[in-house]
């Protein structure tokens, strides 16, 4: 059986269709979270995508955050459930508490939307563990607010616990450390700003998004096998 | 004496007049203002619609034509594609930022109207010259509005065109193209039917901005600063997170098959919106002002009734379906008052309650059919004659350093383009970079992929259409088609977008004509219907009209995108072909432009040949026959070249060029294509078979731009000049690569 990736949809999201449309190109069911419903519907993934929920008013992610659904996110992921924040997504996480640091206005104070190159740092994550140490990846960015920050306690902590999943190569916001994703201590929440689901063919111009969804599928499949057992 | 109420709201007094015929009665206030909106020449093209009825509109797949929201032509594979352009200039001119956010939120509102899914955006965006600190202003302020906007809205910004000319110091031309998909089946009209429907407003509240904002604004000139600022409170103010939320409630009404019509609200608001449903519909319709939710108190009727508050849509949908209609409304967090009934008769009545005072009672139809249609005085130009400009005008200066005067046309736009998602829907397989972008097409209900392609390009060029508006424009509709060769596409459907300054001069109507005719000529002969269009005339500071600018939009068709087009990629060791004859006429050009030299006499456009040359070109293109493709327009031969050489960072050695006016001359039906030595027999016989001229000029390497006698610079320093122009004339960014 495929495993089922949950897409949460806020007002205001716009990369729901797109993740689905990656997730369902690899072989995974994909299903649409609705933000009001305070559950996740028995998937065995979920993604929080990219685009600007609630309008990114205020701050980005800072009102998504009290949606109904973060609640049972929480839940999914406390229980070892594996969550991916992409853009959007990875600001949401780190206002709801599930990911340390935050993601503050590029360096050149300008919307940026290009390819990055990055670089894996970990492969001990689920969004990278298809991938090996120090590959390459083509990865577009698309963001105003994407420059990682934190305190240096937890940069420390970052690096020691190898939670540092990606690097950027060429630096393209400021982020801290050229952070373009982290993970949590449990390995199973990543939030990252690069997008994935728009690197999943070469007439997009690069499929270098594959292997990291595919390690996310992975985890899905893991999880639903679990399930399954229990 | 007072001025007369009519001339304050931007009425003439036979306009007034003929408001008094058709009521038999003086109008009040509120019947003069709604007229005033509905007869601005924004709204009713009064002094264009004469002229646009000679365009081309039919053609095989066309399935609306001018008129509606939006054109809209069957893509095959039971997809219709809705396309629309439109200017948002003179509020973009006033309050850069919210000017161009409003301008795309207005018309991807026009496109959700038909049923489809707005997929893309581009923005062909004219500014005055860069060294002047005001234009940099409204630069920068435009494009952070469209970022602002289209990111959030989420919608991307597939390309468009960024000029910057003195020609067009206060006066940006800010205009913005959608491209909708919809199921073919679900194609819907701004149409009120069926006596006793309900009219729901949807979406914000309605407040004092905007108010004016077609008749003050948008169908005037500028003049002194003091009053333009006191313009500043006719541009509205946008909002995308509610336009998000709007698009996903109305496309989520029209799935649930909930709406009879939609209309959007822009221009004019709900007059526009309620008189136009209600005559396209052949009916009438209540309107009860108390209804409608207000953003402020104590506002007039005909404040309420002309408010150009962004982010409202008009649904006229069945008593029986209006819960549902309630609930998705809700869902979405959307606002939906009913705030009006279809009636027979045909009357638009404005009440003070449905039991209230009638404030207002006009024939609806009357505010659009009876619009005025005026044959405005055409004068050419003194001297107009061609053998008057060849003989009498300035003479062409030399050329005194090739290189230089190549550098000082190098520009890389991936400041302004690198602030637009252009990515969003994972479909863009040619963004931005490209001379026309190129998008993969998948149905709009169920996702399958058709394995073909959209293509679209926006072109434009004032310097052509100042030397010679008819032929200018017919070399634009030309350009459109070899841009979209060369990403092997073929075209299918053209809008327009027509920038032109006064009206009321002479000159400014003859210009306006010629264009008309320009591309009627180039559109029958390619034969591409005309599919829309949008007018803005006043385009003029202080006295002075802008060059004559008419912009395109053509959508084309991929039928088979088995990769990606080839682009201006250089390789190493590659050859370089050019295809087409140059004619050696600098006449219009930027180089002339740059040099200080207008008038003269356009190169020739030879119709067939510039098809048998876009037609060759898209074969080799879609047949994987060549590595790299550009077409030759702004700044010819030689900076077709460079640009290739400084995105690839690979140098060229070109040989042949028999002088500045051969390297620089910007004659129709020309590319340039790089061709791996294997291929280039292959290559060769295609083009010969194709009955097309090419030359071999050179070969791709190297590391500096060389073309033997003109000039020799090194790469980097070209690729330093090209990528920096805009960061540092603007401000920094963040730069890429």
């Amino acid at each position: 059986m495929s495993p089922r990736v949950g897409v949460v949809l806020f007002p205001g999201s716009n990369c729901e269709m797109d993740v689905q449309e990656a997730v369902r190109g690899l072989g995974g069911d994909a299903e649409l979270l609705w933000h009001g419903d305070a559950t996740v519907g028995g998937v065995d993934a979920v993604v929080v995508p990219g685009g600007f929920a609630h309008g990114d008013y205020l701050r980005p992610g800072a009102i998504a955050r009290f949606s109904p659904v973060m609640a049972a996110i929480q839940a999914f992921a406390a229980d070892g459930g594996p969550v991916v924040g992409i853009c959007n997504g990875f600001q949401v996480l780190t206002e709801a508490g599930l990911l340390p640091g935050a993601l503050q206005k590029n360096r050149g104070l300008k919307f940026l939307c290009t390819m990055a190159t990055l670089e894996v740092a970990s492969t001990d994550s689920v969004l990278t563990s298809a991938c090996t140490v120090g590959q390459q990846l083509q990865v577009p960015i698309n963001h105003f607010e994407g420059n990682y920050t934190c305190d240096p306690e937890t940069l420390a902590a970052l690096r020691a616990e190898d939670r540092v999943v990606l690097r950027y190569v060429g630096n393209p916001n400021g982020s801290m450390d050229d952070i373009a994703g982290v993970c949590n201590e449990s390995r199973n929440v990543v939030g990252l700003m690069p997008h994935p689901e728009r690197a999943i063919s070469p007439l997009l111009g690069s499929d270098d998004g594959v292997p990291l969804l595919r390690s996310l599928l992975a985890a899905a499949g893991a999880a639903a096998g679990a399930t399954v057992g229990a | 004496m007072p001025e007369p109420l009519h001339r304050s709201l931007g009425l003439t007094d036979d306009e007034a007049e003929s408001i008094r015929q058709i009521l038999g009665r003086e109008p009040n206030h509120l019947e003069l203002a709604m007229y005033a909106v509905m007869w601005s020449e924004h709204c009713s093209y009064k002094s264009s619609r004469v002229h646009l009825k000679r365009l081309p509109t039919e053609g095989e797949g066309v399935l609306v034509g001018p008129g509606e929201n939006a054109g809209v032509v069957d893509v095959g594979d039971g997809i219709a594609a809705a396309l629309r352009i439109e200017s948002h200039n003179h509020p973009s001119a006033i309050e850069p930022y919210q000017g161009a956010a409003t301008g795309a939120g207005g018309i991807l509102r026009d496109i959700f109207t038909m049923g489809a899914r707005p997929i893309a955006l581009m923005d062909p965006l004219r500014f005055g010259s860069l060294d002047d600190a005001r234009s940099r202003w409204i630069a920068e302020g435009v494009v952070s509005g469209i970022s602002g906007y289209g990111n959030s809205v989420g919608v991307p910004t597939v390309g468009g065109e960024t000029v910057f000319d003195e020609t067009y110091a206060d006066n940006p031309l800010v205009n913005v193209l959608c491209l909708g998909l919809l199921p073919k089946e679900r194609l819907v009209l701004g149409q009120a039917t069926g006596v006793g429907n309900l009219a729901v407003l949807l979406g914000s509240t309605t407040g004092r901005d905007g108010i004016g904002g077609v008749s003050v604004l948008a169908s005037a000139g500028f003049g002194d600063e003091e009053s333009d600022a006191d313009k500043r409170p006719s541009v509205q103010v946008g909002d995308p997170f509610e336009e998000k939320r709007l698009i996903e409630a109305c496309l989520e009404l029209l799935d649930a098959g909930l709406v009879v019509g939609i209309q959007d609200l822009g221009g004019a608001g709900i007059t526009c919106a309620t008189s136009e449903t209600a005559s396209r519909g052949g009916m009438g319709m209540d309107v009860d002002v108390r209804a409608i939710p207000l953003r402020e108190e104590g506002m007039e009727p005909f404040e309420i009734m002309t408010s150009e508050s962004q982010e409202r849509m008009l649904a006229i949908v069945e008593p029986g379906g209006l819960d549902q209609v309630l609930a998705i409304c809700e869902k979405w967090e959307i606002r939906a008052s009913v705030i009006g009934k279809v009636t027979d008769g045909g009357a638009l009545r404005i009440l003070d309650g449905w039991d209230g005072e009638v404030l207002a009672e006009v024939p609806a139809a009357s505010l659009h059919d009876a619009a005025p249609l005026y044959h405005r005085p055409i004068a050419a130009p003194a001297g107009w004659s061609e053998a008057d400009r060849r003989l009498a005008g300035p003479p062409m200066p030399e050329s005194v350093d090739a290189g230089k005067e190549l550098l000082d046309m190098l520009a890389d736009t991936s400041w302004v383009s690198s602030q637009y998602d252009h990515q969003l829907f994972l479909n863009t397989v040619e963004g931005p970079a490209g001379d026309a972008a190129v998008l993969r097409l998948k149905h709009p209900a169920t996702g399958a992929d058709t394995g073909r392609a959209l293509a679209l390009t926006t072109d434009g060029n004032h310097r052509w259409c100042a030397v010679d508006p008819r032929r200018g424009t017919a070399m634009i509709v030309a350009e459109s088609v070899l841009n979209l060769a060369v990403v092997g596409a073929r075209p299918v459907a053209v809008v327009n977008c027509l920038n032109f300054g006064n009206p009321e001069h002479p000159e400014v109507m003859w210009q306006f004509s010629e264009a008309v005719d320009g591309m009627t000529e180039a559109c029958l002969a390619f034969g591409l219907p005309v599919i829309g269009g949008n007018v803005s005339f006043y385009n003029e500071s202080r006295g002075s009209d802008i060059d004559p600018t008419p912009v395109l939009g053509v959508l084309g068709v991929v039928d088979r995108l088995e990769r990606r087009p080839p682009g201006t990629t250089l390789v190493a060791g590659h050859r370089l072909l050019l295809v087409g004859v140059t004619q050696p006429e600098l006449s219009g050009s930027l180089w002339a432009r740059n040099q200080g030299h207008r008038g003269g006499v356009l190169p020739a456009l030879d119709t067939a040949v510039h098809a048998a040359v876009a037609g060759a070109v898209r074969t080799l293109v879609t047949g994987g026959l060549v590595s790299g493709a550009h077409d030759v327009s702004s700044g010819g031969l030689g900076l077709a070249l460079a640009e290739m050489a400084v995105r690839s960072g690979v140098g060229v050695s070109v040989a042949r060029i028999a002088g500045a006016a051969e390297l620089f001359s910007e004659s129709p039906s020309r590319a340039i294509l790089a061709v791996a030595p294997e291929v280039l027999t292959n290559v060769e016989n295609v083009l010969e078979h194709a009955g097309v001229p090419y030359a071999r000029i050179g070969v791709a390497g190297g590391d500096r731009i060389t073309v033997k006698d003109l000039l020799d610079l090194p790469l980097a320093e070209a690729v330093g000049v090209w990528r920096d122009r805009l960061p540092h004339a603007l401000g920094e960014g963040t730069v890429q690569g």
